[in-house]
């Protein structure tokens, strides 16, 4: 297939590895900011081509992993209101909050519905003038213009019964907070192609400069992924920090500014919890002052109370890159797909997924890969 | 058995076996992990019998002189119509292909239809027409039948069962449990173009593309497999869930290992591309014409120039092996030559986020 098999090439794919060997002297780690990243990584078992010195650990990018237990016990709360119809991607939907996630809201009789694009639930909301329909707009600065648009047509059409409710995350805040963490070992960032697609790269010229890091806007095949890795290692290895943007197919510095002065139209930067992180300054948005009448959050005044994490649950470590999936005790055993205790077990971006459905029992080439506990079948 | 030793006193029944899930969820359905579970933990042991155990497509058994094979299915299919197909086309397909899986030669169908109230008639015409066409392609006749109606808004316009009965030759054995190490994974064909055909249809994505259904009678290529003498270990068609699951099925019943490569598995370049625009992964994806054959390493390429002969479309192949090691499980080598396992979905695949 065109502009997709040529990223996939094995004989390029081969080079890039031996150019990588090549070039590493010295030990380095990077993380992947971004959940397609760590799939296409484990899936690809791109890890396993890489020198032994390097060490790719998995980042917060994964907008379903870092909602925080909070909203995701608010949308079940409202999505089992019979009035309401609760729209929302596929991959949330399996999200478990306390008790239950919002499939079982759906088999308990809510009307829960997977829609491809929010401008899907406005037109439900047009074709169902007597229920309140909500849209679960989650996601990073990917997802944002979309939804963005979604609300502002939503007010364009004096639609009343059309509400979001908003988990907008940030990646450069959550990379500082990494960054500036005393338990820190990220030397270089892949930064995700999506997300600098829409916003272009120069927020993060700041960040390499401050904290002396290389960061690479990458994409998602292999030889993206191989490319971003070794133009960060070659980098490390010759002291530069900059950013660089090898994904220019699909990413300019500036990035795509009609769809960020619509983000900056319907929203606004606020303080953001992460599931698992913790609350980062300025880390989210949130709808602005013009939009606040869509906010579902005021709509429904569902009870905000703060909920515990399952405490064998170590996701937050993860998603900070300190651990791997495979070094948590639970997983496998307690934390399985149909029983995951945290998000990054549920969405298919998410690492413990990505491990336990790629890595569960390596059979073949120990060589380099991490050290995965066997689980019977 | 242990599990008569948990027979509650107060009641006299039998705890739930499936505490888990205290409703059944889609997922139930979806041809993963949580439907393989429904049916280990408590459909298999609760209806447990000789035939039942061997967790097959359909029953294998004998009435006098003849052996017999029995399979069962129900349609729920929307929306009723769709590219290359509809629900009546599915629902003597699919039967019939259970049938051929046994290595059966089908011959009857009963219908079962449960129709919705206010259903246009025009419409159940349609289907009508579609069972009569398809059945006699597939040559079987409908000798059977049962219709329901149920309130307006407790059905989805037409669900259908079929039941199929067929015979298996006497010298015809193909069970999960015939499979050996060093036998060859032969796949019919290309994957993935009823499910993307259906999702297009069912979620109005707006791909542009003619991506038509996959249905097709499976019978007529187990026979020409069967005439040209290749010897079949196990036949398995890739409906719900699709090769992955259809593999790490026949993996944990037989205990074995099975290594596929994924360059050999052919997927249509537009099917392709709806399923990196979804996200999704074609080879979990439902096929309604596509099935794997285990047959004999010595069997395997006539086994290839027998389906390519025997169908207008190519992608017949050789996809990979049983392997003589190694846990059981799938492993898949990868396009860029990394191997990773392959494992059950939970449910059905969720289409990502960004």
């Amino acid at each position: 297939m065109k502009y997709l098999d040529e990223y996939r090439d094995p004989q390029a794919v081969r080079g890039y590895s031996r150019a990588l060997h090549g070039i590493t002297t010295r030990p380095w780690t990077m993380m992947e900011v971004c959940g397609g990243q760590t799939h296409a990584i484990v899936k690809f078992g791109i890890d396993q081509l890489l020198p032994p010195q390097l060490t790719l650990v998995h980042g917060p990018g994964c907008p379903v992993c870092v909602t925080p237990l909070e909203l995701i016990e608010k949308a079940i709360l409202i999505a089992s209101r019979p009035e309401v119809i609760f729209c929302s991607f596929g991959d949330m939907l399996r999200v478990p909050g306390q008790k239950r996630d919002l499939l079982s809201v759906k088999a308990s009789g809510g009307d829960v519905r997977m829609v491809y694009s929010p401008l899907d639930a406005l037109r439900i909301a047009r074709e169902n003038p007597s229920r309140q329909v909500v849209f679960f707009a989650v996601g990073f600065e990917t997802t944002a213009p979309a939804n963005a648009m979604a609300v502002h047509q939503a007010s364009r059409q004096g639609l009343r019964n059309f509400s979001v409710l908003v988990s907008h995350v940030l990646v450069p805040p959550a990379i500082e907070a990494i960054l500036s963490a005393p338990h820190n070992r990220v030397q270089g960032f892949l930064a995700a192609g999506h997300v600098c697609t829409v916003m272009g790269y120069t927020e993060y010229e700041p960040i390499a400069k401050r904290y002396q890091v290389p960061i690479v806007v990458t994409g998602f095949e292999p030889l993206d992924i191989l490319q971003g890795v070794y133009l960060c290692v070659k980098q490390l290895e010759e002291g530069r920090a900059e950013v660089e943007n090898p994904y220019s197919r699909s990413v300019s510095r500036a990035g795509n500014e009609p769809a960020q002065d619509l983000i900056r139209r319907v929203f606004v930067v606020v303080r953001r919890k992460w599931r698992g992180v913790g609350e980062i300054p300025s880390s989210g948005l949130g709808l602005a002052e013009e939009y606040s009448g869509f906010d579902a959050e005021h709509r429904f005044e569902v009870d905000a109370r703060e909920v515990d994490e399952p405490s064998e649950c170590i996701s937050g470590l993860i998603l900070q890159g300190v651990k791997k999936p495979n070094e948590c005790e639970a997983f496998g055993v307690l934390c399985t797909p149909e029983h995951p205790l945290g998000a990054t077990m549920v969405s298919s971006e998410g690492a413990c997924a990505a491990y336990y459905r790629y890595r569960r029992m390596q059979v073949h080439d120990r060589r380099s890969g991490p050290r995965i506990r066997e689980v019977p079948p | 058995m242990s599990s008569r030793k948990t027979i509650d006193p107060s009641g006299f029944s039998c705890p739930l076996p499936l505490s888990d899930h205290p409703l059944v969820l889609m997922a139930h359905g979806g041809g993963g992990r949580l439907m393989n579970q429904l049916i280990e933990k408590m459909l298999g042991p609760a209806l447990s019998s000789p035939l039942l155990d061997q967790r097959h497509d359909g029953a294998v058994f004998e009435a006098g002189n003849a052996r017999l094979a029995l399979t069962t299915d129900s349609y729920v299919v929307r929306p009723l119509f769709f590219p290359g197909g509809d629900i009546g086309k599915l629902a003597v397909n699919g039967t019939v292909n259970d049938l051929a899986m046994c290595g059966a030669r089908p011959l009857y169908l009963s219908l079962g239809l449960i129709l919705e109230e206010g259903l246009p008639m025009d419409t159940l015409w349609r289907v009508v027409q579609s069972i009569r066409d398809t059945a006699a392609a597939a040559g079987v006749q409908i000798v059977t039948g049962d219709t329901k109606v149920v309130d307006r808004g407790k059905g989805d316009g037409i669900y259908i069962n079929t039941s199929g009965v067929g015979v298996v030759a006497n010298s015809v054995s193909v069970l999960p449990a015939n499979v050996r190490p060093g036998d060859a994974l032969v796949l019919s064909g290309d994957l993935g173009r009823h499910g993307v055909a259906i999702m297009n249809a069912r979620e109005e994505l707006g791909l542009e593309s003619d991506i038509e259904t996959d249905s097709q009678p499976l019978a007529g290529l187990v026979r020409q497999l069967l005439d040209a003498e290749v010897e079949i270990r196990c036949l398995r068609d890739l409906t719900r869930g699709g090769l992955a699951s259809a593999l790490v099925e026949i993996a944990e019943s037989t205990g074995l290992h099975l290594e596929i490569d994924e360059s050999r598995i052919a997927v249509r370049e537009d099917v392709r591309g709806a399923c990196e625009i979804l996200g999704l992964d074609p080879i979990y994806i439902a096929n309604e014409g596509r099935f794997v054959a285990f047959v004999s390493a010595a069997s395997a390429r006539t086994a290839v120039d027998v389906l390519t002969a025997g169908q207008q479309e190519g992608g017949a192949a050789v996809i990979g092996t049983v392997s003589e090691a190694g846990p059981p499980g799938v492993t898949l080598k990868s396009r860029i030559g990394v191997d990773r396992i392959v494992d059950m979905l939970s449910g059905e695949q969720l289409p990502r986020i960004c």
